[in-house]
């Protein structure tokens, strides 16, 4: 069966090495993150080991390798953030979804990304959930934050 | 590639710890060293690689131009006033090596490279005496996952020559760096164990890695238990490269053949019966030179590929699955010794089979690994138990308190001792064709191959090809070494290229002489050494064919009946198939 991926790569020229970051960044366009099967085809279209791809794929921050959950939540950690303690609401979101920066839970509700600076220091520290914006974020915040969505999905 | 310099015009001169020495253009700081005998320390650095300069411990300083570079990728420059140890050069060396160790384990007492550690010796050489950096230690999980290759990423120290080596030697690429920075790691892809990926167990990531973060899959333990039971026969054998790769181990020259002390050592450590695998490469090579005549007489698949090597039978499983009919059928001598000896050893002495415990000592990794695939059985019992490699092997005496320069040489054990000096070619990238030429130009012609020699097979080079004349047939013969090699030669033939009637591979550079199991330290003279010593062997003995080998012909005559007949169909041959692995 022919996938969206399969599609995809059928306008990219073969064996076309320096192709590989645009190729991963339009992949990760239709599908959210790169699932495995990507690395298997991008390697066997430009003639690149799986290794390799890998090894780029997470070598740049832009890439994931899990789809984002129902609720994607960037934690600024610019210096107003880090300053007023995001570093401590980073570690309880973690703690608080049994994940860590980068990974989605096992059910796809949430998954933490780790940002520089997102413009919004006034709210510091402050964390964005699927683009809504929570200020002064702290601890006990996060838990009635995280429960609101949870209450959301019903 | 820096190749050639030697023939080009000394053209630049540079000065290097206040003396005057000439240089290239073009040619590398660490070049000129070498050429003028001065050491400076390296870790990332290999011979005949692009520099990669990630380690910097190659440090020397410019005073001309007040800098610290990186000699093994800096081009010399005219006039540059080179210090190799001046105090700002050793006091930075001293502290990379004090930065590799702040997050490394302290384990150097209970690590396999203990004593033999290239970060090791730059500690002791650069006078690291305290642990002035103490850093969070590395919590990576080992993979053991591979039937050859363990690995422990918390020894890893990044500087990358068993990526480099996997890519530019063999063309695998089955580990790379994952992630950036502090967070690096050298992993397969998807950081899943090595068993998933496309690694064929060669070890060369083993040979160059300066630390422990590599190591073969240890088979000491069931060994030792094997021995210390007295209801198990424990036989063993040793591939035809152990007796010339045996001496570096014990600080003699390389290349000293030690077969004799071999035999007298083995006995030594415990072993019930000591066979060489020689004796079955000369096995080998009556059953693959019956099947290229065969398929040469009968129209079969050509070219016909030796499948000695179990590296290359995994390479050519995954990346080379269109050549699958191409390989010879045979098992590769270990696996054929293996096979004979729990059968008609086994028949002959009254032992069952299930009660002989078979170990096999050979300069490879992937041995290992092939002697555990579901194929090398029969009726449920495995060919071959356990494997050692030459460094274990020597671990391994020096551990039975043997003193390897005052022992008496003894023969091995015969029936299956006896061997000729074509199979001990073996050892030696061209070595199994030319002793796969002897005895398919006598079964054709009836008559000896002059001098026996093939000269153009010889020699350490990457590729090399001949046409034989059999009679009034013209062989065209090629032998590849290192798997990167393979590549280029099977796309030649995907192309069309049809001149080929016989091709051996061997994974590793040089053959088994240069194989993932070898000695540390190995290098180009190492090689050259072990080489000379198995063509002169083959030189001073008189028994230069396999099928005049007479316990060869006892065994058709006693066992198996013939070349590719019922019996060898059943223990000697195998299949194999496509694997699907991340590549």
């Amino acid at each position: 069966m022919k996938t969206k991926i399969d599609t995809f790569l059928a306008d990219y020229p073969k064996n076309k090495q320096e192709s590989l970051i645009p190729i991963l960044q339009g992949i990760q366009d239709i599908e959210g993150y790169l699932p495995e099967e990507a690395f298997v085809k991008v390697g066997e279209h430009l003639n690149i080991p799986t290794s390799k791809i890998f090894g780029v794929a997470t070598f740049y921050n832009q890439f994931r390798l899990e789809p984002n959950g129902r609720y994607h939540i960037q934690v600024c950690r610019g210096t107003a953030c880090h300053v007023l303690g995001s570093a401590t609401v980073l570690e309880h979101l973690e703690k608080e979804l049994k994940i860590k920066a980068g990974q989605t839970t096992r059910d796809r509700m949430f998954s933490i990304e780790v940002v520089a600076c997102i413009g919004a220091c006034g709210l510091a520290p402050v964390i964005s959930i699927n683009g809504n914006f929570h200020a002064k974020v702290n601890p006990d915040s996060i838990k009635d934050i995280l429960e609101n969505y949870r209450n959301q999905e019903g | 590639m820096l190749t050639n310099r030697k023939l080009e015009i000394m053209s630049l001169l540079i000065e290097v710890n206040n003396k005057k020495v000439e240089a290239n253009q073009g040619e590398t700081i660490l070049d000129v060293l070498e050429r003028n005998g001065l050491k400076v320390p390296t870790l990332c650095h290999m011979k005949n690689f692009f520099p990669s300069g990630a380690c910097r411990m190659c440090l020397v300083e410019d005073e001309k131009s007040d800098r610290l570079v990186t000699s093994c990728s800096y081009p010399v420059e005219e006039g540059m006033k080179i210090k190799t140890h001046s105090p700002r050069v050793v006091e930075s060396r001293k502290t990379i090596v004090e930065l590799l160790l702040a997050n490394h384990p302290d384990d150097c007492l209970y690590c396999v490279r203990n004593g033999n550690c290239d970060l090791q010796g730059l500690s002791k050489e650069l006078n690291v005496t305290e642990r002035k950096l103490s850093n969070k230690k590395n919590k990576i999980n080992k993979d053991f996952s591979s039937a050859s290759i363990s690995r422990d990423p918390e020894k890893c120290i990044l500087c990358g020559r068993c990526v480099r080596v996997c890519d530019q030697t063999m063309g695998v690429s089955a580990i790379d760096f994952i992630n950036r920075g502090s967070e690096s790691v050298i992993g397969a892809t998807f950081n899943k164990g090595l068993n998933t990926s496309s690694c064929v167990n060669c070890g060369q990531c083993i040979v160059v890695c300066p630390t422990g973060a590599l190591h073969e899959k240890i088979h000491h333990p069931e060994i030792q238990e094997a021995i210390n039971n007295p209801e198990v026969t424990v036989v063993v054998q040793y591939a035809p490269a152990i007796s010339v790769s045996l001496a570096e181990e014990f600080g003699l020259d390389a290349g000293k053949d030690m077969n004799g002390v071999l035999n007298a050592a083995l006995r030594k450590i415990g072993f019930d019966r000591v066979f060489d695998t020689t004796f079955s490469a000369d096995l080998t090579i009556m059953e693959e030179s019956a099947e290229l005549i065969d398929r040469v007489a009968n129209g079969g698949k050509l070219p016909m590929f030796t499948s000695c090597c179990p590296g290359w039978i995994k390479y050519a499983e995954e990346f080379g699955d269109d050549f699958i009919d191409n390989l010879s059928s045979c098992k590769s001598p270990q696996q054929m010794l293996g096979a004979v000896i729990k059968s008609h050893f086994a028949e002959s002495e009254g032992i069952k089979p299930e009660k002989i415990y078979s170990v096999a000592i050979m300069p490879c990794t992937a041995k290992k690994f092939e002697a555990q695939r579901e194929e090398m059985t029969q009726k449920g019992i495995t060919d071959v138990d356990a494997v050692l490699t030459t460094r274990e092997l020597a671990n391994y005496i020096k551990l039975s308190g043997i003193d390897i320069n005052k022992i008496e040489p003894e023969v091995s054990d015969s029936p299956l001792g006896v061997r000729s000096t074509a199979g001990k070619l073996f050892g030696v990238s061209g070595g199994v064709m030319e002793a796969a030429i002897r005895t398919a130009y006598y079964k054709l012609t009836g008559e000896e191959l002059l001098n026996f020699k093939v000269p153009e097979i010889r020699g350490l080079e990457g590729r090399k090809e001949a046409k034989v004349k059999v009679g009034d047939l013209e062989i065209g013969v090629a032998v590849v070494n290192g798997l990167a090699n393979t590549r280029e030669l099977l796309d030649e033939i995907r192309n069309g290229r049809d001149d080929l009637h016989f091709i051996e591979v061997m994974a590793c550079p040089g053959g088994c002489i240069g194989g993932g199991g070898q000695p540390f330290g190995t290098d180009e003279e190492a090689l050259k050494a072990r080489m000379g010593a198995l063509y002169k062997i083959d030189d001073q003995e008189s028994l230069k064919v396999s099928h005049k080998n007479p316990e060869i012909i006892e065994l058709y005559d006693k066992f198996l009946g013939e070349p590719l007949g019922h019996k060898s169909h059943d223990l000697l041959h195998t299949k194999y198939k496509t694997r699907d692995v991340l590549k």
